[in-house]
């Protein structure tokens, strides 16, 4: 059992199992397909975010999760259980909402209590545990104030609570963060973490930002077009992405467009043995494993090339320089900081770091 | 995200009340117009003499004419009074609009029968009006065109009406974003060139409701006839309810009913039209 | 910004909406003047005041009892037509179902069409079916027909309501049942209080459908136009003025629950101008 025996907030003794099955789940709205034969596997105790553009169909999935929606084909289970065929308030998930969705004519106070009076939760009970919940996303004092008085922050604070009181099994946030400004943002992502870090609850957060993905998730699940294209940890997906739309919606990248023929791959200026097979190949290579030839010592499993310098973006640690080479390739370059460059460089890269990625 | 036994829940109880108590006695009026009286008692004869009645003698169309006319000029004078004042509160009002919004609404709550019977009271021989024209010596005896009269009817009718027409122009007014109306002055156009160029079209279908609104109530109005019109001011509905009264000839009254109930709703269909041809989005 | 043509100095179109205030206001100010008037109605100037008229009106039991009947018919026609009302604005919002167009253009006929003719209508109904006419079928009639004021009114306010609430509420765990009275109910408050003022004023003053259904007892309208009919009195000036005070009470309290149900967006529209 949980050490926190007094704290009612934690939950059973956490295990890497698998808490919710996503087989096979399509969604259709009339013509349209939103969802095409998902399948997902959600371990306890993660947080899983679903990332992906606006109609990429992450909302849409999560709604189903959620009850709102019911899948056109293909099943849900969670703990073991049939989840898709309960009503949404028969489910042990909770919601945070986009726009968090606090009711007006409520106190925070009560707004937090709803779920455990609507299930008929001793009085004495709720009061305990409604300050318990403010206390954790640190709302004490605001419990009689009305939602309207709050700021967004304050508001997605009490919706955070107002679901997590109800001791879900999954909690389902839709991209809770996006409606606050980017200081606040980075505040409350940290606060985010750290929260389901303590508790131990599955956290299925949906967003179209990569960069807060990778910075909370355990694992991430980039959906395009209603279809998963990739699901690793944010480490795994980085490094090696599987496909060409993953190395560019995931951090920048350079996608060299060329053909493997006698053991060495070419995409215009770049040439580099390699062991791959022969054929068409596209290659992801992210800026920052490029180095300027300065720098670098000479070393086996590398591979040079020469480019001009176009534009160069000065970002405190370090510089992105466009850089173009003779037959006109365009080239990203990510250095330390160094002061402004000029004229042509040799630019140096590890063949390793060229990911061969599908299109 | 409602499950079909909500759906049926909510749908089913407004549809069979309205069904039974709103489709079923139009439907019933509309029947009755083809059936027959025969000594005194209603025959479920089919048949169209009560419309060929209505058009063959002249007598019915006189009185639709005269109601039609009396219609129009309520319409006319409504909206000669109630654009300005909705143009004046829209754009000249400055602080004291809300306010002035408020009082204009206010009579619209008054009852109907309450300001009907004020200008009962005014308009008489014995009235108020003719008092204030003896007091002042303009006149020696009293004026008895004032009451009893269509002019009367009119006058009664545009008073009433004129905040209902006032409303759709006042909100329509409103929506007109003040910088299409800098932007003509920028360009040149004086006040009344931009009213004319500007404000105006845009006001349109506000324009057309409003007017709709106290064209077909005051077609249909039987009470302004009989509180203040007198016998030289009989209405087509005043015609309907003396044959559901003392004539007793309820095919030929419902057939006269139907006739009205075309003619508003072709109106209705017909500004429905307009409102849409005249709305700039 | 303040887009007020304030500037430009209109002196011709104040003087004539001035004007038309006045024609607007000027028979009710005389009607209450002529009601404390000794003379009675009519002549000019009116002179010696007095309160008989008033002493006579409270003495008047028919006009009571008409009252008393107008108000219960009032109070019913406003549970009915908000209860029918209700659900169909939410079978509006939705529900699809066959004939929904019909459903909602049937609704809004008593509405735009002649007092008459649904009057009439609804007594060929009654006759029909052999019922007595009385009070309860004004107060069918009233019900009916008013459906729509409701129906209109609390389907602007479903619209304006935030739908991720009721999410919200069934995410939380609560049924469809308890979402509608803890979460809906309570959003459309001021909509419900908004519709309810209107269809109380509407029937209390209604006389052309009321005309063809009533029985033996008088709403206090037609209790009004019985006695027009034999001759004016300043009793009904009395009668009237004090049906304009309560009107007028009436409105400013439907005017400050309309305002407020308009809520932040509407201040905060205000503050930019």
């Amino acid at each position: 059992m949980s050490s926190a025996g007094a704290n009612s907030l934690h939950p059973a003794h956490a295990s890497p199992a698998t808490l919710l099955e996503v087989r096979g789940v399509s969604k259709s709205f009339g013509p349209r397909d939103v969802l095409k034969g998902i399948s997902l596997n959600i371990a306890s105790g993660e947080f899983l975010t679903l990332l992906g553009e606006s109609g990429s169909g992450k909302t849409t999935l999560l709604r189903l999760i959620a009850g709102f929606e019911q899948p056109t084909a293909g099943e849900i289970w969670m703990g073991g259980e049939r989840l898709d065929t309960l009503p949404p308030y028969k489910r042990r998930v909770n919601t945070v909402f986009q726009n968090y969705a606090l009711f007006p004519h409520l106190s925070v106070r009560d707004n937090v209590a709803y779920g455990l009076r609507v299930k008929k939760t001793p009085v004495n009970e709720i009061s305990g545990r409604v300050e318990e919940a403010l206390r954790m996303v640190k709302m004490e004092e605001f419990a009689n104030s009305r939602p309207s008085k709050l700021s967004g922050g304050q508001q997605q604070r009490v919706a955070l609570a107002r679901a997590l009181i109800n001791r879900p099994q999954l909690l389902l946030l839709d991209e809770p963060l996006s409606a606050l400004d980017a200081n606040l943002r980075k505040q409350m992502q940290g606060e985010l973490k750290s929260l389901q870090r303590e508790l131990g609850i599955t956290f299925l957060f949906v967003t179209h930002d990569q960069e807060e993905a990778m910075a909370l998730s355990d694992r991430i699940a980039l959906l395009r077009d209603g279809a998963l294209e990739q699901v690793a940890s944010a480490r795994e997906i980085y490094a090696h992405p599987a496909t060409a739309y993953t190395a560019q919606f995931i951090g920048q990248t350079n996608l060299l467009r060329g053909e493997v023929r006698n053991g060495m791959a070419t995409c215009g200026a770049l040439q580099w043995p390699t062991q791959d097979p022969a054929g068409t190949a596209t290659f992801s290579l992210r800026p920052e494993v490029i180095r300027l030839a300065s720098d670098a010592a000479a070393s086996p499993g590398t591979a040079r090339f020469r480019a001009t310098l176009q534009q160069q973006f000065y970002s405190g640690a370090s510089e992105l320089l466009e850089v173009k080479c003779e037959n006109g390739q365009l080239l990203r370059v990510r250095i330390s900081a160094r002061g402004p460059l000029s004229g042509e460089h040799e630019f140096v890269f590890s063949i390793a770091d060229a990911m061969r990625v599908h299109e | 995200m409602y499950s079909r036994a909500y759906k049926t829940f909510v749908s089913l109880p407004p549809l069979l009340w309205i069904g039974l108590f709103l489709l079923l006695p139009y439907a019933l009026m509309f029947a009755h117009s083809f059936w027959a009286l025969r000594d005194g008692n209603l025959v479920h004869h089919w048949n169209v003499d009560n419309y060929s009645t209505l058009f063959s003698k002249p007598v019915y169309a006189g009185v639709f004419l005269r109601t039609l006319r009396i219609a129009a000029s309520v319409t006319v004078c409504s909206l000669l009074l109630g654009y300005p004042l909705a143009y004046y509160l829209s754009f000249h009002s400055g602080a004291r609009k809300e306010l002035l919004y408020q009082l204009v609404i206010v009579p619209l709550w008054v009852s109907y029968l309450v300001r009907g019977y004020a200008w009962k009271t005014i308009l008489g021989t014995d009235g108020v009006l003719n008092g204030f024209l003896q007091y002042l010596h303009l006149t020696h005896e009293p004026v008895s065109f004032f009451l009893y009269s269509p002019f009367a009817v009119v006058l009664m009718l545009t008073h009433i009406y004129t905040p209902f027409v006032f409303l759709p122009i006042y909100a329509a007014l409103e929506h007109i974003p003040r910088p299409l109306v800098e932007a003509s002055q920028d360009l040149g156009a004086g006040s009344a060139q931009t009213f004319f160029r500007v404000i105006l079209p845009l006001s349109l279908p506000g324009l057309v409701a409003g007017a709709t609104f106290a064209f077909v109530l005051s077609l249909g109005d039987f009470l302004a006839p009989l509180l203040v019109g007198g016998a030289s001011s009989t209405m087509i509905s005043n015609v309907v309810q003396s044959l559901f009264g003392a004539a007793y000839d309820w095919p030929l009254g419902a057939a006269i009913s139907v006739c009205i109930l075309i003619v508003i709703l072709s109106m209705l269909f017909l500004t429905e039209r307009l409102e849409k041809r005249w709305s700039f989005k | 910004m303040n887009g007020n043509l304030r500037t430009n100095r209109a002196p011709l179109l104040t003087i004539y909406s001035a004007m038309v205030f006045a024609f607007i206001y000027l028979p009710i100010v005389v009607l209450i003047l002529y009601s404390f008037n000794r003379d009675g109605v009519g002549g000019f100037p009116p002179r010696d005041f007095t309160f008989d008229w008033y002493r006579q009106l409270f003495a008047d039991g028919p006009i009571w009892d008409s009252v008393r009947n107008s108000l219960t018919v009032a109070a019913s026609s406003v549970a009915l037509s908000l209860t029918l009302g209700l659900l169909a604005a939410l079978a509006l919002d939705r529900a699809d179902f066959p004939g929904k167009t019909l459903f909602r253009r049937l609704v809004l006929l008593p509405l735009i069409l002649p007092g008459i003719i649904t009057g009439l209508s609804l007594l060929m109904f009654a006759v029909t079916v052999g019922a007595q006419l009385s009070l309860f079928t004004v107060f069918l009639g009233h019900g009916t027909a008013l459906i729509s004021v409701a129906t209109t009114e609390l389907f602007a306010g479903l619209q304006k309501m935030d739908r991720t609430q009721e999410e919200a509420s069934l995410d939380l765990g609560a049924t469809p049942w308890q979402t509608f009275w803890r979460v809906t109910l309570p959003n459309l408050k001021l909509s419900l209080i908004a519709a309810g003022l209107l269809i109380f004023t509407l029937s209390m003053d209604e006389i052309a459908v009321t005309f063809f259904l009533i029985g033996r007892d008088n709403t206090l309208p037609l209790e009004i136009w019985g006695r027009l009919r034999r001759g004016i009195t300043p009793e009904i000036n009395a009668v009237s003025t004090l049906i304009f005070a309560v009107s007028v009470g009436l409105i400013v309290i439907w005017y400050r629950v309309r305002t407020r149900s308009l809520g932040a967006d509407a201040r905060e529209l205000l503050e930019t101008r």
